[in-house]
């Protein structure tokens, strides 16, 4: 029939949804109000939540930034009508004894060392975290880095660390020169040369380098470590020197060899079946025993020793886990390549395996982080030891909540930071699969 | 004449074998590492005994045998200061264990909640659990046990302050429950026809207590064999015969009967002098390990838990969708017991890490076994080497167990692959 | 490249820690190393803290800046190793600080069976207990039933169980790592009573808010001497710790003070002032000191009274009254024996 009515030449431009359905009442009514025991919850949380943040601002905005002692606070907190004693926090403490909390004793002039050592830690790990991004020059600044960190926290003459890493260029050298012989040897050989080195070229070459040109830093003996530094320099140096140890005990633990295997299996059970306190117990009253008459341990040195043992068994489960989740094909194209135990490691199963057990090397660190205020419990001075400090004077004795908020906060800075930064790397990871 | 010939003729033995030929090596090595790790141990040994008798000291455990000397104020059996050491170390010992417990309990409890209220479909509470989930995760347990024992110190009312004709604080449930800052006050459970009287009890068990958990085992199993028999009817006929009534009938009745015939009242604290007197007293430090613990704790169990039930493929629940199951249903019948495989494990680790925790106990005074053997006795008779080497063995000890259960329930649900 | 970073931190350890090998004599491990080590606690009000700077200050820290000056010359050559209750005796032990000044009661069973000297009694204290007024406690016979904080490790903790297991009363015993801790919870109630040496319930008391608010109760219930304590072996140094704190107690009884030792030195003609400055005879030489010795001692912190009104006496804010400190011919025990 020819009378169609209407036909449509262009098509209707799509209307917006309705308003219940989008922006921000439909949104509402879909995550809060979709049914009446979500509406009940919602208006309780909020009012709850409202009132909880209500009461913490009230207390935490007082003018107290300027007060010398929790005696001027209170009555400051006084004069603004409040009533009750303690109803106002004390912002003074925190201006004469923050910077003492985040350094401990370092000498003032050097708080820049600190800082610099701990801010160059992100370029240094970049090249291991962001492995395509980077140019792979940078490589080479990860490398320097483990001996540039002591260097600018202890002091000291800079050929110091120079000699040392000059005594590992050594013995890779020897390795390489020998690489014809059999691995084993040549393994010893390149030990050997290294050692010597140590032992006899360094110190001599110290001197002399030294005589030349004294470039030094201000020596900084270890016990002037306080405050958030020690608790960051055990956790870097804890994590970063159970790195090689755990991936040893994780392959002695996947081993044939059955006297490795029960070795390591045995260490790292008994590492993970005692509480840290134990082991720190260990370090302030009993390492000194188990050493040599004579040796003088300073007790950060005893701590950072016992640390790194506890991280390293929980580093080698990580990392256990990370070789278990490489496919069995891995293991046997090396071997149908002709690589031996070492090179296969070396070249094919340990990189895949490290990269994905990053996220559980984070984690490592983050929980390895958090256990370093165990050491205030031996009468180390990190914040939590340096609040007994601080309450000691006659000041600030009797408060409490604005160290410990402050502490808090501090540590829940740098732990959030790491683990939405693990959590990045899961998703990288996961997607690069 | 050295003789050639045959390819099958054995190789002569040379030394170099021993690094060269793969079925020698291991042996070569093994037998190097173990030489290496007694070589150690006897360095060490030698060390201990040099620096120990230049201190004048002895490796010596009769200390555990001599009078302690100090009160502890929370224990779990009979002690006072004339008993041993030994006796000291157990009362912490069952202190360590009964807030471990307590925590576990708690944490799990609060956990499974925070897990599945972080997978809700509310935006406000599941950010909310959220944040807890962050705030607890992200700040030392340390902290937090301080925190809490500072919060229960500080923010409750003294038992003076109960007292007087217009009270600053007042006692709750009909006078029977006193919450102070030094512990929460509970009327405690008494039996006037005790059974402890008429035995002998020279091994001081408590005839009662075990009695009663006898009593309620089994009916918790005769209820369990209901259930059993209802679902057994219910697969041969299709109908579930109602059964609440018996077992509700079956736990509740026994135990009563029991605790009428022990004859059950309860003992309520009063403020007698500096505190109150009578009544179940739990501790402040107590109250705050437990409550730093698990909540600590339970914010890693909620992350286990949504991370197993994230972990079940959506297409399970579509699939109970379209048989009917409601929401609880589809939850009780096909997500957790799937997901219980991929949290289980993780959780039984958590529960290890919460018992080691309560090593921090010291913190707030209370005294479980790192505070009496690896505090006070270590203190009072300087024997560090002994006591710690005990405190180690016993948390080893420990955590052992709690690993063995572990590996007990995969085995069990182990998926088996080809 | 990991293996690096292992060896590298391991050869630096062993470095710094072979660096510190000991050498025979206390006196002369001191010398060599250029400063002294000092054990003395975590942070007690008026004895030992570190303030805003990180300087320590207080009675102790006065004691081993004491010792400092005598075998360096130099006061502030202390390092000073804040130690717990706990790891107190087993860091003087392994020789990890050359004496411990951390107000430590000298006992039968710690001078003999923990193998350490106690050189000297540099404060004669007792325990006490400290209570809010609000309790309506006049003595510590009316303490029947309270709730008591004790410092663990402690012979407070051991006194008091014997002292109310005497007097047939009862008590409920919270244990307490820091001095912090136990004020913290006299404050907010939940202790009715501080139980530790009654020199440091005094300087708490007045570091309150509301001192008015607080008070000691009268009765002492044990003896609690506290001095330096080094350990056993080395008859030289336990010396020389011994008669520095003498050195400081004679000075006070000569008259000889900070501001005028050097006055003193040069022109007195008391003989005995004359030996203890080093003007005549041998005694520091005898010791293995230099002869001025006491002068830098005194120099460096006054002697016994000055040392004490500073830190802990009339011209501190704690202002605890000499009592059984103050000299012999005061009415106190303060008694050196003779530089002869």
């Amino acid at each position: 029939m020819s009378d169609q009515g209407f036909v449509r030449t262009e098509m209707i431009p799509p209307r917006p949804p309705p308003v219940s359905q989008s922006s921000l009442t439909g949104w509402l009514k879909e995550n809060l109000f979709y049914s009446v025991p979500s509406s009940v919850a919602t208006l309780l949380t909020l009012v709850l939540f409202a009132w909880g943040v209500v009461s913490v601002l009230h207390w935490l905005v007082v003018p107290t930034w300027s007060a010398q002692s929790i005696n001027e606070c209170r009555s400051i907190v006084a004069e603004l009508g409040r009533g009750i004693s303690q109803s106002g926090a004390c912002w003074g403490v925190i201006r004469d004894r923050g910077i003492q909390l985040m350094f401990g004793f370092y000498p003032a002039a050097g708080y820049w060392r600190p800082v610099l050592a701990f801010v160059l830690l992100l370029p240094a790990l970049a090249p291991v975290l962001f492995a395509e991004k980077l140019p792979k020059r940078l490589r080479w600044f990860s490398l320097v880095y483990p001996f540039l960190m002591p260097w600018l926290l202890w002091g000291g003459s800079i050929w110091i660390p120079v000699g040392i890493m000059s005594g590992l260029v050594a013995g890779y050298l020897a390795y390489r020169i020998t690489l014809g012989l059999n691995s084993l040897l040549c393994l010893a050989i390149s030990s050997a040369v290294t050692l010597a080195w140590w032992v006899l070229v360094v110190p001599v070459l110290d001197e002399l380098l030294t005589s030349l040109a004294p470039i030094a830093l201000d020596p900084v003996p270890s016990r002037m470590f306080g405050g958030f530094m020690l608790s960051l320099t055990i956790g870097v140096v804890a994590i970063a020197s159970s790195l090689p140890i755990g991936i040893l005990l994780a392959l002695g633990r996947k081993s044939d060899l059955i006297l490795i295997k029960s070795l390591c299996v045995g260490f790292i059970e008994f590492i993970r079946g005692v509480p840290l306190i134990t082991l720190l117990f260990v370090a302030s009253t009993l390492l000194n025993i188990f050493l040599p008459p004579g040796t003088e341990f300073d007790i950060i040195m005893r701590v950072i020793i016992m640390a790194t043992l506890f991280a390293s068994a929980y580093m080698a489960e990580v990392i256990r886990g990370g070789l278990a989740a490489l496919p069995r094909g891995q293991y046997e194209a090396a071997s149908a390549l002709g690589l031996s135990y070492w090179q296969a490691q070396r070249l094919v199963i340990m990189p895949q395996a490290l990269k994905i057990s990053i996220p559980g090397i984070v984690s490592v660190f983050i929980s390895m982080f958090k256990d370093t205020t165990l050491v205030s419990i031996i009468g180390l001075l990190d914040p939590l030891g340096l609040t007994t400090s601080i309450r000691a004077n006659q000041e600030w004795a009797g408060i409490v909540w604005e160290l410990y908020g402050f502490i808090a906060i501090l540590f829940f800075i740098v732990t959030y930071s790491m683990s939405r930064y693990s959590l990045y790397l899961e998703r990288k990871l996961h997607r690069e699969h | 004449m050295a003789s050639r010939g045959f390819a099958h003729k054995r190789r002569r033995f040379r030394l170099s074998l021993l690094i060269y030929d793969t079925r020698y090596r291991s042996y070569t090595i093994q037998l190097f590492a173990l030489f290496v790790f007694i070589a150690f141990i006897a360095w060490l040994v030698n060390n201990t005994l040099h620096n120990l008798a230049s201190q004048g000291k002895d490796l010596d455990f009769s200390f555990l045998f001599s009078s302690a000397g100090y009160k502890i104020n929370q224990t779990l059996i009979d002690y006072d200061i004339h008993s041993t050491n030994l006796r000291a170390a157990i009362v912490g010992l069952l202190n360590t264990l009964l807030v471990a417990v307590l925590g576990c309990i708690t944490a799990t409890v609060i956990g499974t909640l925070v897990g599945v209220f972080r997978l809700s479909k509310n935006w406000l509470i599941s950010r909310l659990m959220g944040l807890y989930v962050e705030t607890f995760r992200n700040v030392p347990v340390l902290l937090w046990i301080l925190l809490t024992m500072a919060i229960l110190t500080e923010q409750l009312p003294a038992p003076r302050d109960f007292r007087g004709e217009d009270p600053a604080a007042t006692m709750l449930l009909n006078d029977s429950v006193a919450i102070t800052n030094r512990g929460f006050y509970l009327p405690m459970p008494k039996f006037s026809r005790d059974l402890d009287q008429r035995f002998d009890n020279s091994l001081d068990i408590n005839f009662n207590s075990v009695l009663i958990l006898f009593v309620l085992a089994s009916s918790i199993y005769a209820s369990h064999r209901i259930k059993l028999r209802a679902d057994r009817i219910q697969k041969q006929t299709g109908n579930r015969p109602t059964i609440w009534h018996q077992q509700a009938a079956v736990l509740v009745l026994p135990t009563l009967g029991l605790l009428y015939a022990l004859g059950f009242h309860l003992e309520y604290p009063e403020l007698t002098g500096f505190n109150f007197d009578g009544g179940l007293r739990l501790r402040n430090s107590l109250i705050a390990l437990w409550v730093a613990l698990s909540l600590y704790t339970a914010a890693f169990i909620g992350e286990i838990v949504r991370g197993g039930i994230m972990a079940i493929s959506k297409g399970q629940s579509e699939a109970a969708e379209s048989m009917g199951l409601g929401p609880v249903r589809m939850m009780q019948l096909v997500i957790l017991p799937q997901a219980m495989r991929v949290i289980v494990p993780p959780v039984i680790s958590q529960y290890l890490s919460l018992t080691k925790n309560t090593s921090l106990a010291i913190a707030v005074g209370y005294m479980d076994i790192t505070g009496t053997l690896g505090g006070i006795t270590m203190n009072q008779t300087g024997r560090e080497l002994e006591c710690i080497l005990l405190l180690m063995l016993v948390y080893l000890l420990i955590s052992l167990a709690i690993s063995a259960v572990m590996n007990w329930y995969n085995s069990r649900v182990a998926l088996v692959e080809r | 490249m990991e293996t690096g970073k292992t060896t590298a931190l391991t050869a630096m350890l062993l470095a710094l820690g072979l660096s510190g090998y000991a050498v025979a004599g206390k006196l002369d491990e001191v010398k060599k190393r250029g400063a002294l080590k000092c054990g003395v606690s975590t942070g007690v009000v008026g004895f030992s803290a570190p303030d805003a700077k990180g300087v320590w200050q207080g009675f102790d820290v006065g004691m081993c800046r004491a010792v400092a000056a005598a075998t360096l010359g130099k006061p502030m050559a202390v390092e000073f190793v804040p130690l717990t209750s706990k790891n107190r005796f087993s860091a003087l032990a392994s020789g990890e600080v050359d004496m411990l000044s951390r107000t430590t009661t000298w006992t039968y069973s710690r001078d003999i069976d923990l193998k350490v000297d106690f050189a000297g009694i540099n404060f004669y204290d007792g325990q006490g207990f400290l209570v809010a007024k609000k309790l309506g406690v006049n003595s510590a016979k009316e303490l029947n039933g309270a709730t008591i904080c004790v410092k663990t490790g402690t012979t407070s903790e051991l006194n008091l169980a014997d002292y109310f297991r005497t007097n047939g009363m009862k008590f409920d015993p919270v244990p307490i790592e820091t001095d912090a801790e136990a004020i913290q919870q006299l404050l907010a109630g939940s202790c009715d009573a501080f139980s530790t040496d009654s020199s440091k319930l005094n300087a708490h008391r007045a570091s309150l808010a509301k001192p008015n608010d607080y008070k000691v109760l009268p009765e002492i219930i044990s003896k609690e001497p506290l001095g330096p304590l080094v350990k056993q072996g080395d008859p030289q140094w336990t010396d020389i710790v011994r008669w520095t704190l003498n050195a400081l107690l004679t000075a006070e009884e000569l008259g000889i003070t900070s501001a005028n030792v050097d006055r003193m030195a040069a022109t007195s003609t008391n003989p005995e002032v004359r030996r203890l400055l080093g003007v005549e005879g041998r005694l520091g030489e005898m010791a293995g000191l230099p002869a001025d010795w006491a002068q830098q001692v005194i120099r460096a912190v006054g002697n016994y009274g000055e040392l004490f009104d500073n830190t802990i006496g009339a011209n501190s804010p704690i202002g605890i009254k000499r009592g059984l400190n103050a000299l012999w011919t005061q009415g106190g025990l303060q008694y050196s024996p003779p530089f002869r």
